[in-house]
């Protein structure tokens, strides 16, 4: 990585403990490119996250405060975060089975409230650090460890679910599309209110190898190959769209704000 | 920073409180300006207090979707220097245990008042018990020692809630107040002193904030924000917060000593109220409400002249050892009235071998009266 960057990150701290061909390090990347774009100073800028694969993409890498809690509920301390301290600029970088499943209560309420800070979905759509198990947003069909004939549930469209519940900056960006996402994070993060991106990421070892995709470049494909722009989705009929991902800003409503809390 | 006097932000006098509504003043007192909660009965009224009264402190609060979310944003908001609480019952309680944890790894200060109700399960929501003492201790995962206080009136909900928060501050750990229905839903005359004395937390930039050499163990505390590039983590960290979770020594060394900055203290933790000990050949040893019915117990028999004393624990975890062990040392009758089938009867016996213990339980969701007490103390004295 390009020397400018290091002021945001802990270099002596790499290699990085993510498995080869992983999408979370694009992830990773993303996330110090767009904040050393911010002119944001460091310090006012806290990183949450959960358990999982994800954890590792701020956990001992990103040099600004970083907040490693339970599985699930990075979105409920950063809440206590926001709300005791509102200067503070708060980045949640957290994993799809974190985010979606066990803390998908947090997800909505959050959404709900409009609070304002940023969540960054590294969505592998599989339980990585665990063994490949089946997630709440593993495609239907997809073999994991515990859905071994075939995942037979469909999975959350979590930008809809997200938008329903009232989250006022809410798009799909993907590791297939580095420069987008970085985009994505930017303008997410400079957004003062409940700024959601599902960032499809890949996992060449717990879903890739069960699924047919034997290396992260054959996954970096079929990504790209499953994915369609908001624009070009628009005009497909429905069934067209089975099994694939829609990439875009489905919701950029940046004149609805949090304002805090009037409580003290 | 550490201990300071200031003074109060009620007017020093009498006041008629309910002790749900003492301890969120007590609270107060105490700096407290973050509250994140969820309604649960008996412990609701705590949160509606803190709505009133926090608008005139400049205080911070938030319901949050369930319990697990309350605690996790109390521990977010602490990290940020704020002293930060939440209150619930015995569901709910259930519900924090796993962050519970996470505050002690992170060793942040907070305090949870846990009003006991009947249970387990949903139980009795509106009828008294204190069956989540065991819980208390060793509700989470892992080895942890933790801080536990009890109070048994209106007035020490108030300054137990003070207290409950110096020591939080103090040694960098949750504290878990154990009130319960009879002494939340309580009216009583509460006297509010002009002048408290307070505990702040140290901060001393550069310095690790989790771990010290010092004997004391309490390493100090940065903020969020302060510019340290923190690392806070609940997976075994070192003292600098790196993860470091494939070293059995890091982790020997974390768990030992946020045991140890506990234990090692226990003389500045440790509060017991003794009555009528001097003589005594029969003691009671209780905890909260029931307490009084002890003691009202203890009154009636001293009048038939029988040498009974009550050994009261306001600090229930860690067990206050030293004060139980000397009482059965000098006394060989002990009872143990408490509203459960028998938890704090068990430490007891733990400490006080060589005495003969009683148990008197009751879960009836009533408190025990003091004839009941009576009864069991003539027993255990023939």
């Amino acid at each position: 990585m390009n020397v400018k960057y290091f002021p945001f990150m802990r270099p002596e701290r790499y290699p990085h403990r993510l498995c080869p061909g992983c999408g979370h390090g694009i992830i990773q990347g993303a996330v110090i490119r767009a904040m050393s774009e911010l002119e944001i100073p460091p310090k006012d800028i806290v990183l949450v996250a959960g358990i999982g694969c994800a954890g590792n993409i701020t956990n001992m890498y990103i040099k600004a405060d970083t907040f490693h809690v339970t599985h699930g509920r990075p979105l409920a301390f950063a809440t206590g975060i926001k709300i005791a301290n509102p200067r503070l600029n708060i980045l949640v970088i957290s994993g799809d089975g974190d985010l979606a499943s066990i803390g998908g209560n947090h997800l909505i309420h959050a959404a709900r409230r409009n609070i304002d800070f940023t969540v960054v979905c590294a969505n592998n759509s599989v339980y990585g650090t665990t063994g490949g198990q089946l997630a709440a947003t593993t495609p239907l069909g997809a073999i994991t460890a515990t859905t071994p004939k075939g995942n037979e549930e469909p999975p959350f469209d979590l930008c809809a679910l997200v938008m329903g519940a009232g989250g006022s900056y809410v798009a799909r960006s993907s590791v297939a599309q580095p420069q987008n996402l970085i985009k994505t994070i930017r303008k997410a993060f400079l957004h003062k209110g409940f700024a959601f991106i599902d960032v499809l990421s890949i996992c060449p070892v717990q879903f890739g190898r069960r699924n047919n995709l034997r290396t992260p470049a054959e996954m970096i494909k079929d990504l790209r190959k499953n994915s369609i722009p908001m624009e070009k989705a628009s005009a497909l009929p429905k069934e067209d769209l089975r099994g694939k991902f829609v990439i875009g800003e489905f919701c950029a409503d940046l004149e609805r704000t949090w304002s805090g809390y009037l409580q003290g | 920073m550490g201990y300071k006097t200031i003074k109060g932000n009620l007017n020093p006098g009498l006041y008629f409180m309910q002790g749900d509504e003492a301890l969120a003043e007590g609270a107060i007192a105490a700096g407290c300006r973050f509250f994140a909660g969820y309604p649960i009965t008996p412990a609701s009224e705590i949160m509606l207090h803190i709505v009133k009264r926090f608008p005139e402190v400049r205080g911070k609060f938030i319901q949050m979707e369930d319990e697990l979310a309350s605690i996790a944003a109390v521990i977010g908001a602490s990290w940020t220097g704020v002293k930060a609480m939440t209150a619930t019952s015995g569901p709910g309680f259930s519900l924090m245990m796993e962050n519970i944890g996470h505050a002690v790894a992170t060793e942040t200060p907070c305090l949870i008042a846990d009003i006991q109700r009947v249970g387990p399960g949903t139980g009795q929501a509106t009828r008294v018990g204190a069956g989540d003492i065991m819980q208390a201790k060793w509700g989470s995962h892992g080895d942890y020692q933790i801080i536990a206080l009890s109070p048994w009136s209106v007035q020490e909900m108030y300054d137990l809630a003070i207290r409950g928060f110096n020591l939080a501050e103090r040694f960098r750990v949750p504290v878990i107040l154990l009130g319960d229905a009879t002494v939340g839903h309580l009216w009583e005359s509460v006297e509010v002193k002009g002048e408290l004395r307070v505990f702040d937390r140290e901060k001393a930039p550069g310095r690790p904030p989790f771990d010290t050499p010092e004997e004391d163990g309490v390493p100090p505390m940065p903020s969020l924000g302060d510019g340290e590039n923190l690392i806070v983590s609940g997976s075994t960290h070192d003292g600098y917060g790196f993860k470091k979770v494939g070293d059995g020594a890091v982790n020997e060394k974390l768990v030992n000593r946020l045991s140890k900055k506990i234990l090692n203290h226990t003389d500045e933790i440790w509060e017991i109220d003794g009555h009528f000990l001097d003589d005594a050949e029969a003691v009671m040893i209780s905890y909260g409400f029931v307490a009084r019915s002890a003691l009202r117990a203890a009154h009636e028999l001293r009048g038939e002249g029988r040498r009974v004393g009550l050994l009261r624990l306001k600090t229930l975890w860690p067990f206050p050892e030293k004060a139980v062990r000397e009482v059965s040392e000098r006394c060989g009758k002990l009872l143990v009235p408490e509203m459960n089938l028998g938890q704090i009867v068990r430490e007891v016996e733990r400490v006080a071998c060589s005495a003969r213990v009683g148990g008197l339980n009751q879960t009836d969701g009533e408190p025990i009266f003091p004839q009941k007490i009576v009864n069991a103390m003539k027993r255990l004295l023939s």
